[in-house]
């Protein structure tokens, strides 16, 4: 386990210090949601109801944007072959990748949402639902995420192709996290049971995440 | 042969039906005529594959 | 004793028992069509809610279970190549790919061209048909996927097919989530068929047609099949002609 937070810790100090990722994905996240009532009109009661769809949505295109690095980089410095001989199962360490992308993009996005949330003039009961929702959803973007990333990590115009890959597996995280948001600020809706949901599709793409992202990094290692 | 107010749907449904599937169709069967005549133009100037290759005779193959 | 799938996994006893089979697959997909088409045009009576929109159900309910069951065999497939590594697997793979999109296509032209008569419009976020375009995006990914790698087939049937088994395990969430996601936001006012009271004169067309479409898919199926071998075959004669000249330069050089 020790090797598992040790490529954890590495993979986000690596974030840190090039800091262009979790920038980029914050400023895509702020100015996609801005060009929401650009597009819709400024009527506060249509973006309010509408924030809860808009917020998730910007945020799972501002996830994606930096899932193509999650192992480019360490495929070009030869870093993934000696990882791959390593005593860390290669599911451990795609799940290691996963957190640290959850780590460095998903918190800093969710940490946003209740700003942009401002913005579209969310109620503001729905706060704590929408990071809630937010902390709870998003490591299905990364679990999920890494399979996309693995599976593109040989091929031409990767980035566009991970988006392809990605965002139809991310469709019940988007149902279940826009649900509970919708409970609170336009009820009725059940927030126990769209929480409930969201935390079972975060726990299965915990499980095939690893697993999948796993088997094609091998594929393409040996 | 009365089809209702609606006729221009079934009609366009089963128009679209016959294109794709006869666009697939005519696919299908043009990739096949193309791969078989690449095939046999390959095995005309005399590269075979291994499994004939050992009934053509043995010690063409090195590796 | 060996099983069926052993015994095929011969590529050359595969072709030779694909091209008697072919004909006579074809053959029999094409009867069933024409029956079907007769009984839908000129046997079914009107229904007493669609009226004769209901003739577009004949083709769009078969062209929707096609593309579930196209997607089916990838991820059978995909299963074959990953755990069997049986050699045929890739093969069927790539062929039931563009074959099962098809299908999804036909199923969503045809399922607007009927939606827009029975709802009022083209398109309506129906739980139905939007599993049916989520189903097509997954196709889309999984042809992207191999077309980005072509360079390389064996590693692009590996990575497909492990897209193909991720999409298989999440399409049954995904499919439950739109249905709720449906229930959220429309009451089920939406008109179902399918239910209990559907007529025998309705549902012998449908499933004649169903039949028929059912055997055209693994006449198509076996045929791009047969086509991929044959191109397999191609590429690799070719390569082993170029290395050939390669090494005949190489002793000349020398």
């Amino acid at each position: 386990m020790n090797a598992f937070w040790t490529l954890v810790k590495r993979d986000l100090l690596l974030a840190l210090r090039e800091g262009g990722a979790t920038g980029t994905a914050l400023g895509f996240y702020l100015i996609v949601i801005a060009l929401m009532p650009l597009g819709l009109g400024p009527d506060m009661q249509l973006l309010a109801r509408i924030a809860p769809g808009m917020l998730w949505v910007g945020l799972l295109l501002a996830a994606l944007l930096s899932l193509g690095r999650m192992f480019d980089t360490d495929q070009d410095e030869g870093v993934l072959d000696v990882l791959a001989m390593g005593p860390l199962p290669l599911e451990l360490v795609a799940a290691a990748k996963a957190v640290a992308h959850w780590i460095s993009t998903c918190v800093p996005l969710a940490i946003l949402s209740p700003l942009l949330g401002l913005m579209l003039n969310l109620d503001l009961a729905a706060y704590p639902v929408l990071i809630g929702t937010v902390l709870a959803g998003s490591p299905a973007i990364s679990f999920l995420g890494g399979i996309g990333a693995a599976l593109t990590l040989r091929s031409r115009r990767g980035g566009l192709l991970i988006a392809l890959l990605v965002l139809p597996l991310y469709i019940p995280t988007l149902i279940f996290g826009i649900a509970a948001i919708s409970a609170v600020v336009t009820p009725p809706g059940s927030l126990e049971a769209s929480l409930l949901l969201l935390s079972a599709v975060t726990i299965a793409s915990l499980a095939i995440g690893p697993i999948a992202a796993a088997a094609a990094l091998r594929a393409q290692l040996g | 042969m009365e089809l209702g107010p609606h006729a221009a749907f079934i009609w366009a449904s089963y128009g679209v039906n016959a294109l794709v599937l006869g666009a697939l169709i005519a696919w299908l069967v043009a990739d096949g005529r193309l791969q078989q005549r690449r095939l046999d133009q390959l095995e005309a100037r005399g590269v075979r594959r291994r499994s004939s290759a050992a009934q053509a005779g043995p010690g063409r193959r090195t590796s | 004793m060996q099983t069926l799938t052993q015994r095929l996994a011969n590529p050359t006893r595969f072709m030779e028992l694909s091209q008697w089979l072919l004909p006579w697959l074809s053959g029999l997909a094409a009867l069933l069509l024409a029956y079907g088409l007769y009984l839908t045009f000129f046997v079914a009576p009107p229904d007493y809610q669609q009226g004769e929109t209901v003739k577009i159900m004949f083709i769009h309910v078969p062209a929707a279970w096609l593309a579930m069951m196209g997607y089916m065999v990838i991820a059978v497939s995909s299963f074959g190549l990953l755990v069997f590594r049986h050699p045929l697997a890739d093969v069927s793979a790539k062929a039931a790919a563009p074959i099962g999109a098809a299908f999804t296509l036909l199923a969503l032209v045809t399922g607007a061209l009927w939606g827009k008569p029975m709802w009022g419009a083209y398109w309506v976020w129906d739980a139905r048909l939007t599993s049916v375009l989520i189903l097509f995006f997954l196709y889309l990914g999984l042809m992207a996927l191999r077309s980005a790698l072509d360079e390389d087939p064996a590693l692009a049937g590996k990575l497909t097919a492990v897209l193909g088994l991720v999409g298989v395990a999440v399409l049954p969430v995904i499919r439950f989530s739109v249905d709720w996601w449906n229930t959220l936001h429309q009451p089920a006012s939406v008109l179902r068929v399918g239910g209990p009271a559907i007529h025998s004169s309705i549902l012998v067309p449908l499933l004649v047609m169903a039949a028929g479409f059912t055997l055209m898919f693994f006449a198509l199926h076996l045929k791009a099949m047969r086509n991929e071998i044959l191109r397999r075959r191609v590429r690799s004669l070719t390569m082993a002609e170029v290395e050939r000249a390669a090494r005949l330069e190489a002793r000349t050089a020398e």
